[in-house]
């Protein structure tokens, strides 16, 4: 283990940490303004990825055209999963509500698989020749997923500080009664969250599909990162989530310089869970 | 005629065995939510373990996997729960303290490694392989371990009902009603729901262990792990989360549901069979919805005492504050 | 009648299942400071927050501008022109003075919140200042400017302060209610809770007592003050 073996590491933590961002920034959002962990975050993202890949398969359109037909997707299953059940469970505790996501991922993920199959399916057909940089590789498709979080990234940010509505979603996540009181119509912002987190999770899903493989599993299996990210940047706080994105990323793929790479859900728990102990408001965590 | 008659009751042996096992499990799930209001969504995670402790503990020395010790069916079960209610204690130690969302994500994150350990590390449990021929206690007779099955669910759901009953039980309703009442009242929250945690976490390795004994076989993928924890919650909000009868009721419903779902999906044609099993998921996953949505409180609601008022109208207040 | 522009008859309600009014009436008119004071659990703010849809009325009824509002929904309330500064978060935090303000206009689809702005700076210059800063990281009275300012974007008739000097130091309870005065004097109702009965009073045209979800006594601020026995049992001699 040279330092070119590591600093290749730190790249492929990068590329991963893109995907857990894009993932832990839409479960932020709607824990900051819904209050519960949406445990479909990471179904939402293996169904946006296969609809991407099904405008891929049958249109035989470049994926990054597909990019935006999987995010639509994506918010429009999250608002449907809110205006048939959640809406109706949010007057009630906010565990019954993450119960019930659970049970929604289940649904989602029978659906993809009934859809489209078990098998795992890919996006790229053969092997696309990696770049060189020195003797750094880069893959054409992980610069993609980087340049695409970049752009989703920066996009979300100029919504948030420059729109009525981002800043109303900002407003809420602050103080739910104090926006209520300021005439912000909850409702209408709550089905917006849904469809920005949506969105978001799909693209991560898509992302993640282009850096390996789709299978049915492969939003599940994200999910625990995702919410180590999201714990990571301080649960309810989007630009917390950069950081925690990319933290996870960087130390999961750099803990197979010494552990078995399956071990990488385990060190993206175990860094969160250190820190849920030493700090437990996030890394950007001061107290609301 | 006499085949298929035969052939049911064994079916239904089979049938009876795994959801009186479910029983004890969903009985300690409620322990922790229905009466504590701690959300562990990690169960299979101390399922497993109390699965491979019965393993390793009742087999034959083996070069293969851990132990091979060779003891008595009731050992198996002791060092299950103990094993279980050590590692509770240690997820309880991290997370107990902190906000409920976090002990969620904590206690699926400990059931994903559990797993993992169990996959990788081939010395423990001989990796995907395996422990096979772990053997039923008494006699190899389905009636007799079934018979054994319902003795360990009676046992366990007295002395469930007992701990709701009695004082400890009170200040856990106490505690996730009104958390800052009881603390006035000089509870210490802490230990009480580390309690709580510990003791439903050593019933669900007692659950594994009754399993491994049951099915001979344990494997890190023998049961979808994320899907035992599922079923095993919509068996208790179906009962009726907080009752004990309600639990075990709820294990008995819907794991006739769940089977009864797959003579369903064995009606498809032979090009969907291998998709029946997420056909199942999803009507089992609408099946949580709609119990949500229509009858929250299960079909055999809490009893509660009459004084002070429901957690629905106390939230509510709260929010109008 | 239609004089007042806030008239809350004989209401009786609470949150949950318990009633906090037990028949207490109130009326603010066109440009009037009124204010209410009375014991701690006499329902002072559960009175002032029936009147923008925060309280469950069972009894009575809530006019406000000659339109039945008992039991409207807040953002409703908001649209008719009347807001309101809650007592404690009464900013978000995260966000800068400025965005605060532009919350406040949420629901003004005239373009005449840039304007707005400017004559909420002309009162408060501080937030001018302050405006890029993030609310949250200012002192308490700051706070209480930014959500005085935040209440005002839409121009309403009448704003509802809930004990707005709350945890100020003298210095700035002074200057809140100079500004409270300057804000009535645009042409803007006031209805505030306070604790510092004596200086409200001070200010206030008329003035409610409340004891036990009940009106005790009501006079004009100045007869109120003068009253012996409010003074002595409320006002702290």
């Amino acid at each position: 283990m040279d330092v070119t073996d590591l600093l290749q590491l730190a790249i492929y933590g990068v590329v991963l940490g893109s995907i857990l961002t894009l993932g832990a920034i839409g479960v932020s959002l709607l824990f900051g303004i819904l209050r519960f962990s949406n445990f479909a975050h990471g179904d939402i993202m293996t169904l946006g990825a296969y609809a991407a890949f099904a405008v891929v398969s049958t249109l035989h359109a470049p994926v990054w055209l597909a990019l935006p037909v999987g995010m639509i997707a994506g918010a429009l299953v999250s608002v449907a999963a809110d205006q048939l059940v959640y809406r109706r469970l949010r007057r009630t505790q906010p565990v019954i509500l993450l119960i019930s996501s659970f049970g929604m991922a289940l649904i989602i993920r029978s659906l993809v698989q009934l859809v489209w199959g078990p098998q795992d399916r890919s996006f790229v057909k053969g092997i696309d020749m990696p770049m060189h940089f020195g003797d750094l590789m880069v893959s054409p498709q992980q610069l993609w997923i980087l340049g695409g979080t970049i752009v989703i990234v920066i996009a979300v940010h100029l919504f948030l500080t420059r729109t009525r509505m981002g800043k109303a979603m900002r407003a809420m996540s602050d103080n739910m009664d104090l926006a209520r009181v300021t005439g912000i119509d909850a409702e209408k912002v709550i089905v917006w969250t849904w469809a920005l987190g949506g969105a978001l999770a799909a693209a991560a899903g898509v992302f993640l599909a282009l850096d390996t493989r789709l299978t049915p599993m492969m939003g599940w299996s994200a999910l625990l990162p995702i919410f180590a990210a999201a714990i990571l940047g301080g649960f309810g706080k989007p630009y917390g989530a950069i950081v925690g994105g990319m933290i996870i990323g960087v130390a999961s793929e750099m803990s197979t310089a010494v552990l078995p790479p399956a071990y990488k859900p385990a060190t993206a728990f175990a860094v969160m869970v250190i820190m849920l102990v030493v700090k437990p408001n996030g890394l950007l965590g001061a107290r609301r | 005629m006499s085949i298929d008659l035969s052939g049911l009751a064994s079916y239904g042996v089979f049938l009876l065995t795994l959801a009186a096992i479910y029983g004890v499990v969903s009985l300690a799930l409620n322990v922790q939510w229905g009466m504590t209001g701690l959300f562990n969504i990690g169960i299979a995670g101390f399922y497993a373990i109390g699965a491979y402790c019965a393993a390793i503990v009742t087999t034959p020395p083996s070069p293969s996997h851990l132990g091979g010790l060779g003891l008595p069916f009731g050992a198996g079960l002791m060092v299950a729960m103990a094993v279980s209610g050590l590692v509770a204690f240690f997820v309880g130690l991290l997370t107990l303290k902190l906000r409920e969302d976090y002990l969620a994500i904590a206690t699926i994150g400990i059931s994903e490694i559990i797993r993992l350990v169990l996959k990788n590390e081939d010395w423990i449990g001989n990796g995907v392989r395996g422990i096979a021929g772990i053997a039923r206690p008494l006699s190899a007779n389905p009636l007799v371990y079934l018979a054994v099955v319902l003795l360990v669910l009676a046992a366990t759901y007295f002395a469930v009902e007992r701990a709701r009953k009695s004082p400890w039980g009170r200040v856990l309703r106490a505690l996730r009603e009104n958390e800052l009442g009881a603390q006035a009242a000089g509870k210490n929250i802490y230990r009480f729901r580390m309690e709580a945690f510990v003791l439903g976490s050593m019933i669900m390795g007692l659950g594994g262990a009754l399993y491994a004994h049951f099915i001979g076989f344990v494997s890190p993928e023998a049961f979808e792990p994320v899907f035992a924890t599922f079923l095993v919650w919509v068996m208790l909000i179906a009962g009726g989360s907080g009752n004990n009868k309600g639990a075990v009721l709820g294990a008995f419903v819907i794991w006739v549901v769940w089977s009864g779902t797959e003579l369903l999906t064995n009606q498809l044609p032979a090009d969907y069979v291998t998709q029946g099993s997420a056909l199942r998921v999803l009507l089992i996953g609408v099946l949580l919805q709609v119990i949500l949505l229509r009858r929250p409180e299960g079909l055999l609601p809490e009893e509660r005492p009459h004084v002070g008022a429901s957690p629905a109208s106390s939230a509510e207040a709260e929010d109008e504050a | 009648m239609s004089e007042h522009l806030l008239d809350m008859q004989s209401l009786i309600g609470g949150y949950g299942g318990n009633d906090i009014l037990k028949g207490a009436s109130l009326t603010v008119a066109q440009n009037e400071i009124v204010v209410i004071v009375g014991p701690n659990g006499a329902g002072k703010s559960t009175l002032m927050k029936s009147a923008f849809g925060l309280v469950k009325i069972r009894q009575g009824a809530v006019i406000f501008q000659g339109e039945d509002i008992t039991n409207m929904r807040p953002d409703l309330v908001v649209r008719r022109g009347m807001s309101f500064v809650p007592q404690e978060k009464n900013v978000f935090p995260s966000m800068t003075v400025q965005e605060n303000l532009e919350m406040g206009a949420y629901l003004r689809k005239d373009g005449g919140a840039a304007q707005q702005m400017e004559r909420i700076f002309e009162i408060f210059p501080r937030l001018k200042e302050r405006r890029k800063q993030a609310a949250g990281s200012m002192s308490g009275g700051e706070r209480q400017m930014v959500a005085m300012g935040r209440a005002l974007m839409l121009d309403p008739k009448l704003i509802l302060l809930d004990e707005p000097t709350a945890g100020l130091s003298p210095l700035f309870i002074e200057q809140t209610f100079e500004r409270i005065v300057e804000i009535n004097k645009l042409g803007i109702g006031v209805l505030m809770v306070e604790q510092n009965a004596k200086q409200a009073l001070e200010i206030a045209h008329r003035g409610y007592v409340l004891a036990m979800g009940r009106n005790r006594f009501e006079d004009t601020g100045a007869g109120l003050l003068a009253n012996r026995e409010i003074a002595e049992m409320f006002l702290g001699g």
